[in-house]
């Protein structure tokens, strides 16, 4: 997993041109993505910022088949697209559906659940840039607890983010990893992994969102660096039932350092409003949390 | 060679679909359509038909495989009725302006709240306005031949359809229906031609974001804005009635049962007054007229096939030659009239003649409630005491109020 030097192909899917916001997270994510899964890919999404990283008809800088369909259908598009091009002798095709976190933790959560008990051969991506950003940051079931949204511009979102990875992992996939835009080898690798796995397999990618968590888009990788060293965010991978911490967050449990989540925080408009119990409130949870993927990992 | 069963609508629409060589099903239960995935699934699971079924977790995702399965190229059916379709709302749209060629049975079924699980057309007459075409079954037998008919024609036109018919009374009657042949269908039916064949060399990016306004693409040619895809459709129906026209009568050489015309006339020829309906209306309208022609009456049946695209100068020329139509339907447009009644008066506004037709419209039967050839003599005999101004409820009960909750 994690040999030193990963050749990574110059070719490239997601050229010059894409409608995303200065410093998007996605767009980084999105290149190493195709680029571990190639040309042969057919994405499926739902209206999302991916839509808008897609373009406006008639162009597109993007050099893959894409099927758009409506909010709540991501993978039940792609349970279509992969039943059609079996049935029509198009085996060659990846399927890959993505959408964003208001589109797989909300509103697409009932296809997805269906898509990934029928053991759909497809990969699930959900891009978590933790609210409906794509419509004016408004709050998702992904916003993390403390954050400031245009729906919570008073009172930041009470509740803690809802823990997805749990709800995935219920659901068996052959193959489940976690990512983030500021590790494009560990994005890579892992996507080339799940491209040679069948069934269902679902990938989560943290990816910051300069204009929604209110920081320099020239911050974009640091932001999620941090996200990953303070463990908010933790890279890991449960392949065929095994789980394994990858990249910095393997590091991290070998060295044992990890940052307080403060460092984190601060570099972000949308916490501003936290006090200081919250703050000592959430390094707790992380640092439960961090203990409990330690274990898992036999660390 | 073709041969008679005696069989449900449910049965004539899987057995249908079986014969259209389906390629890709999704499926979600309701009543009453169920049986047709139940038969369908039967058919794959025995290796008698050669198709992927997917079992979906609701008909949202039912429609969204069709589609998707639709545009890279496969043949694609589901079925639905009441809820189930009212739930696929957004993705009947979508159906639609992607311009793909599903084809999808409606067991008619009355809508919520309160339940029913019962039959009226409220269902399917309420998506009027989807992009789909509708076709209405008056029998079994039409059930069987619409199937296929529509496959044939929503691959030409690359518009979807659906073929309805009335829950319970055709979807759980049997009645004897002429089984066409492998051979007859495959022939009638060749295996789909898609527009584009889909292909990672050629990648395409499909329903993407579309502007208001023209663009140009990479090359400086200019390519439609949203309201030129939205007229393309609106072009494809008008071109669909005479392609429906021609894939009826080659059907009719074929099968032996002509479907040239959009509407079945009955008993018409010398018919003052005309019961306008559609569905298993129509068949209980026809006993009606038998009854009522014994005793002297001139009166006659017409009864919609295709709804939409709307056959408007067809059906308003024909329409005109009467004194009198009485449409009677199990649909109601809240806050106006019977849907199929406004659309009549509009038709013949537009192809008006110096004589003109009075119109009065029934609405009937709703949730279940049996029409029997009495009640549609009775409301022939109402329809001299009434006043076309507003549809009148062919319904017992005398209301008090206007909301008893239940």
């Amino acid at each position: 997993m994690s040999a030193p030097f990963v050749e990574i192909p110059e070719q490239e899917f997601v050229l010059p041109g894409t409608r995303t916001c200065a410093g998007c997270g996605l767009a980084l994510a999105y290149r190493y993505i195709l680029k571990a899964l190639g040309q042969d890919t057919i994405v499926t999404l739902p209206a999302c910022c991916l839509t808008i990283l897609h373009g406006i008809y008639p162009k597109t800088p993007i050099a893959i088949n894409a099927v758009n369909n409506t909010f709540a259908s991501t993978a039940a598009s792609a349970a279509g697209l992969a039943a059609g091009l079996k049935v029509t002798g198009k085996d060659n095709f990846t399927v890959l559906a993505m959408a964003g976190d208001g589109g797989t933790f909300d509103m697409g959560i009932q296809a997805l659940s269906g898509a990934a008990e029928r053991q759909t051969n497809f990969i699930y991506v959900c891009y978590d840039n933790e609210a409906y950003m794509n419509t004016g940051v408004q709050r998702s079931s992904a916003t993390p607890q403390g954050a400031l949204t245009t729906t919570t511009p008073v009172r930041p979102k009470e509740q803690p983010k809802k823990d997805f990875l749990t709800i995935m992992e219920a659901h068996n996939p052959s193959y489940l990893a976690t990512c983030c835009s500021s590790y494009p080898r560990d994005i890579y690798e892992k996507f080339k992994k799940a491209k040679e796995k069948d069934k269902t397999r679902f990938l989560h990618v943290a990816v910051p969102c300069p204009p929604g968590w209110g920081f320099p888009a020239s911050q974009t990788v640091k932001v999620g660096r941090l996200a990953v060293e303070t463990a908010l965010v933790v890279l890991f991978e449960i392949d065929e039932g095994t789980f394994r911490l990858t990249g910095k967050s393997l590091t991290m449990a070998r060295s044992g350092r990890k940052k307080p989540v403060v460092e984190y925080l601060k570099k972000q408009d949308r916490f501003k409003k936290m006090t200081e119990e919250q703050i000592e409130s959430l390094q707790q949870e992380v640092d439960k949390r961090w203990e409990y993927y330690l274990n898992r990992a036999n660390m | 060679m073709s041969r008679v069963e005696i069989i449900t609508a449910n049965q004539a629409a899987a057995m249908a679909a079986k014969l259209c060589r389906v390629q890709v099903i999704a499926a979600y239960p309701i009543t009453p359509q169920s049986k047709i995935p139940e038969i369908l699934s039967e058919y794959v699971e025995r290796g008698k038909l050669n198709a992927e079924f997917v079992r979906v977790e609701s008909e949202h995702s039912a429609m969204t495989v069709c589609i998707s399965a639709s545009l890279v190229g496969a043949r694609a059916f589901t079925a639905t009725a009441a809820n189930g379709l009212a739930y696929m709302h957004e993705q009947l749209h979508w159906a639609a302006g992607a311009r793909v060629p599903v084809v999808m049975p409606i067991a008619n079924r009355g809508l919520g709240a309160p339940w029913t699980i019962f039959n009226d057309m409220q269902d399917s007459l309420s998506q009027r306005d989807t992009g789909w075409m509708q076709f209405y079954c008056m029998n079994n037998q039409e059930v069987f031949d619409y199937v296929i008919m529509a496959f044939k024609i929503a691959e030409e036109v690359l518009i979807p359809a659906m073929v309805c018919f009335d829950g319970f009374r055709l979807s759980h009657t049997v009645m004897p229906v002429e089984v066409a042949s492998q051979e007859q269908v495959d022939e009638f039916l060749p295996p789909r031609k898609p527009p584009y064949q889909i292909s990672p060399s050629n990648p395409i990016n499909i329903n993407p974001v579309v502007m208001g306004d023209l663009m140009p693409d990479s090359n400086g040619n200019i390519c439609p804005d949203y309201m030129g895809f939205r007229r393309r459709l609106q072009k494809a129906h008008e071109s669909a009635l005479e392609i429906i026209a021609s894939v009826g009568s080659s059907f009719g050489k074929m099968f032996g049962r002509d479907y040239t015309d959009p509407y079945y006339a009955y008993e018409c020829n010398d018919a003052e007054t005309v019961f306008v309906t559609m569905g298993s209306l129509t068949s209980e309208s026809m006993e009606a007229v038998d009854i009522l022609r014994k005793n002297g009456e001139k009166v006659g049946v017409v009864g919609l096939r295709v709804f939409r695209p709307f056959p408007a100068e067809m059906l308003a020329r024909f329409l005109q030659q009467f004194k009198k139509l009485i449409v009677v339907e199990k649909a109601i447009s809240y806050g106006y009239e019977t849907p199929l009644a406004t659309e009549i008066k509009g038709a013949l506004f537009t192809y008006r003649s110096p004589s003109m037709p009075e119109v009065l419209s029934f609405v009937v039967g709703l949730g279940g409630k049996d029409v029997k050839p009495e009640d549609l003599i009775g409301i022939y005999k109402k329809s001299s005491e009434i006043s076309p101004d507003r549809t009148f409820w062919w319904h017992q009960e005398e209301l008090h109020d206007e909301c008893t909750i239940c």
